[in-house]
């Protein structure tokens, strides 16, 4: 008994004197810092979500998936940068510049880029009309969003690529369409190092994709040095590259702050760069306290609406909707849900429009005896009820909106029941196209009022046409105006816009709402920051001084 | 001593098969289709076929059952759709990070709880009593997120004192060489003072968070087992005997009042390791509590199907330590067992 005892009482103090030991450390031996590069050559992004995939052609990549493949990948064009009114720098819808291209020339059917010889891919490999060849084959063959984004354009088959010879790519039209240039301008059509991807490639993954999700095999302007999904990301600047003049950051790192909170405070303190997530009350308050410099650019072809189901009743009577849309609270949205961080889309001259500036106001006003007489009108004046549905993922905004609805049409004797769905769950709902009634947001990249409508009112019915809205005038006005403009005549074009436009708003399958701004916040001294039609940072243009 | 660990382990594999099939089917009973998802926006109905396809969610269940426990008998746990990574990679190396910030929050939790609980004790009734009581109810009540974001608004936004909430590291330093995954033990390996003290700064706050919530359980019960202990007739007997008051209370009362602490340090700890996702969200600190639900919302089931096997595999073997444990404080409890 008395050995056991004094094996038991043994190992207690042996146990805790290893604990104490190894608590005071060890002997204080100085090693080298770890300190990476200095403070000024590097950019600290602080962000909600980091990407999930570093390639845009890949299987479900999210919007911050989206930005890495944008620097460190190369396009053959780039859209050039302009200075708004306000000051602000903004991608300039118009005008293209060549990246990789160094001369563009627009024939008939066809354009013939000519690339820059000195190019190479960030592992030495000289860039090839092959490698663009093999790139965008890939963009229209892999499926999904990637492909969907090319056939925007008309670039839908791989027979209109042709590399005439190492340095020189063609791209026939199958069709005449003015998005055709501005598409080759959009992240999607990156060029790939062919031969480098091509070694990672299996019979099960002709493409390289999986290589591909979380290495960067570009051209661009920054790499991708180390990767941890969910914590961080980090870029090193591609001292080789030709695009442009090289970018005055050494290195970029993204860190992934779930807590809005903390997000801000990090700004405030200075410890982070850059952020640009936060919700619309605190950019608006931190504008106003003035410490942290707050950029707000309305978000191009875009906008916050309410949609409802046009197939299914209650919705498919138009004099009801007209009823919805004289009953939304529209200022007091702008007001509690937008913190006045959005340009209105409410309040117009007339739903029958004069000009073809995209998005505009609609005729409509709050106006509740309005919409009572129009129920009237639609024989419902007893009421109804029916639910509202909105993304959780984009909660911030849509909650309020979704709420202030709900207010408001239960004054005109709608009784809705709000209806949160998950974000993962948002898709599966819209492609269901079963809901009644939602609030919801969209935005196009090609900035243009045709691309806005192929996507949400064309009787192809696509996945972001939630009203489920068909009508054979629309489609004839839409392509009208796709393929007038396509050779050049304004005039028909201006007809057609301004009618699908009118139609549009005189039917309101779905109901604008506000033009909302893309906010972001940086220090005071970090300048270059520019506005892009997809939202995501472009570090090529940043400086931190 | 190693026939019973082994006749232990022996019961737990019924609980482990019901696990494994219970998460498997939870899984797949949930709403939101990952098809759908990866499809991403322009979606077509045939898209999310072929997408369907390529994830082998056509498959009916039993036959994907069947894969999925073959993959296991191999050690393949799958991997993430959302991060494409290996889910055994990422919970090799997301465990450590939680591990060693529960770990150093209960070290912090029991260096405060456990003399609060023994003085609680000691002098019932008196102020210190009320404040333990105080303290614990405080504790537990107030939510964990709460107290993180009051913490950095207070020591980081207004006073300063504490380091950005920015992670496990400063963005300026590499982490050290991954022995075992914890930081400071890494690090100290590595005698790498610098990066010690770095992952230490970052660890205090939310640590703190933690165990601001896990002092109650242990305060309490450390009082109450201490109380019981105190009006025994041993301690009667220790104290007519003439011993100081303190080998009375500590030799004597406290190392006898430890098994049922033990017990709810084993419990706190399990709970601590999956509820401290919060505190991950608020610290952006790498852990498997937000993988798992980050996983979840994205309809992604390897990771959450991963996630719970771990959780239940480390329960049990902590269980198993403990008891372990009892045999080694009280021989009583080995010799009966």
């Amino acid at each position: 008994m008395k050995r056991a005892g004094i094996k038991r009482r043994d190992i207690l103090k042996s146990t805790v004197a290893l604990a104490a030991g190894s608590a005071l450390g060890a002997p204080a031996v100085w090693s080298t810092a770890h300190a990476a590069p200095a403070r000024n050559e590097t950019l600290l992004l602080v962000t909600e979500n980091g990407p999930n995939n570093l390639d845009i052609q890949g299987l479900g990549t999210n919007r911050p998936g989206y930005e890495a493949s944008w620097n460190c990948y190369d396009r053959l064009i780039r859209n050039a940068t302009k200075t708004l009114p306000d000051g602000t720098l903004s991608y300039d819808r118009d005008k293209l510049n060549p990246e990789l291209a160094e001369d563009m020339k627009v024939d008939d059917m066809s354009v013939t880029f000519k690339l820059k010889k000195n190019a190479t891919f960030q592992d030495g490999k000289p860039v090839t009309a092959k490698d663009v060849k093999w790139s965008f084959d890939r963009a229209v063959t892999v499926g999904g969003f990637p492909t969907a984004q090319m056939q925007a354009g008309s670039l839908n088959k791989p027979e209109q690529f042709v590399a005439v010879d190492d340095h020189t790519f063609r791209v026939d039209f199958v069709q005449k369409d003015r998005l055709t240039l501005p598409d080759l301008a959009v992240i999607v059509p990156g060029i790939y190092n062919s031969e480098l991807v091509k070694q990672h490639a299996t019979a099960a993954d002709p493409w390289g994709l999986d290589y591909t999700k979380s290495n960067t095999a570009g051209s661009g302007p920054f790499k991708v040095v180390s990767w941890k999904p969910g914590v961080e990301l980090t870029y090193e600047r591609n001292e080789t590259w030709v695009g442009g003049t090289l970018p005055e950051l050494k290195r970029v790192i993204w860190r992934t702050i779930p807590s809005p909170g903390n997000r801000r405070a990090l700004m405030e303190r200075g410890d982070a760069d850059i952020s640009f997530d936060l919700p619309a009350k605190d950019f608006s308050e931190m504008k106003q306290a003035g410490k942290v410099k707050i950029i707000s650019t309305p978000i191009s072809n875009g906008m916050y609406s309410v949609e409802m189901n046009v197939k299914e009743p209650p919705f498919n009577n138009e004099k009801l909707r007209q009823a919805l849309a004289y009953a939304m609270p529209y200022q007091k949205i702008m007001d509690a849900a937008m913190f006045g961080l959005a340009k209105p889309l409410f309040g117009g001259k007339s739903n029958q429009v004069s000009s073809i500036d995209w998005p505009q106001p609609t005729g409509y006003v709050t106006d509740l005896a309005k919409a009572k007489a129009l129920m009237k009108e639609a024989g419902v004046g007893d009421g109804l009820s029916t639910t509202l549905s909105f993304d959780l993922g984009d909660g911030v905004t849509c909650q309020p909106i979704a709420e202030l609805v709900q207010e408001s049409l239960g004054q005109i004797g709608i009784q809705t029941t709000i209806n949160k769905i998950p974000g993962s769950n948002w898709r599966s709902e819209m492609a269901k196209k079963s809901m009644p009634l939602m609030v919801n947001f969209f935005s196009g990249w090609l900035d243009y009022p045709e691309y806005f409508f192929f996507w949400c009112y064309d009787g192809a019915n696509r996945i972001f046409n939630t009203p489920s809205y068909q009508s054979k005038d629309m489609d004839a006005l839409i392509a009208g105006a796709r393929q007038s403009i396509a050779v050049g005549d304004t005039a028909t074009y201006t007809k057609d816009v301004e009618g699908f436009i009118s139609q549009a708003y005189t039917e309101v399958p779905r109901i604008p709402l506000c033009q909302p701004n893309l906010s972001v916040a940086t220090q005071q001294n970090i300048s270059g920051y520019t506005y892009w039609f997809h939202r995501q940072l472009d570090y090529r243009s940043i400086r931190k001084a | 001593m190693l026939a019973k660990i082994g006749r232990r382990l022996l019961t737990v594999v019924p609980t482990i098969i019901g696990v494994i099939i219970v998460t498997f089917m939870l899984t797949r009973v949930l709403p939101g289709d990952p098809a759908i998802y990866f499809a991403g926006p322009a979606a077509t109905p045939q898209s999310i076929a072929e997408i369907r396809k390529t994830l082998g969610l056509d498959r009916p269940l039993p036959v994907q059952f069947v894969h999925y426990v073959d993959d296991l008998a191999h050690g393949d746990l799958g991997n993430s759709l959302s991060t494409g990574q290996s889910v055994v990679t990422e919970i090799a190396s997301r465990l450590p990070a939680s591990a060693e910030l529960t770990l150093f929050a209960l070290v912090i939790s029991m260096a405060v709880a456990v003399p609060l609980g023994i003085l609680a004790a000691v002098r019932q009734g008196s102020w210190i009593d009320h404040i333990c009581r105080i303290v614990a109810t405080a504790g537990v009540s107030l939510p964990v997120f709460f107290t993180g974001l009051l913490l950095v608004y207070v020591f980081y936004f207004l006073l300063g004192w504490a380091p950005a909430p920015i992670g496990r590291l400063d963005v300026f330093y590499t982490p050290p060489t991954d022995y075992t995954g914890f930081y400071l033990i890494d690090g100290l390996l590595d005698l790498d003072v610098d990066t010690v003290w770095a992952a230490l700064k970052q660890l205090i706050l939310p640590a703190l968070t933690l165990g601001i919530f896990a002092l109650a359980p242990i305060a309490r019960m450390t009082r109450a087992s201490m109380l019981a202990l105190l009006t025994s007739d041993f301690v009667r007997t220790a104290r007519a005997s003439g011993l100081s008051n303190r080998t009375v209370i500590i030799t004597y009362a406290f190392r006898n009042a430890m098994l049922p602490v033990i017990t709810t340090l084993g419990m706190v700890f399990s709970f601590l390791l999956g509820a401290n996702v919060l505190v991950e969200k608020v610290f952006a600190w790498p852990g498997i509590g937000s993988y798992a639900v980050e996983a979840l919302i994205a309809s992604d089931f390897a990771p959450v199907q991963g996630f719970v096997l771990t959780m239940a595999i480390l329960y049990v073997v902590l269980n198993l330590a403990i008891d372990m444990l009892y045999g080694v404080i009280d021989p009583r409890v080995r010799l009966e067992g």
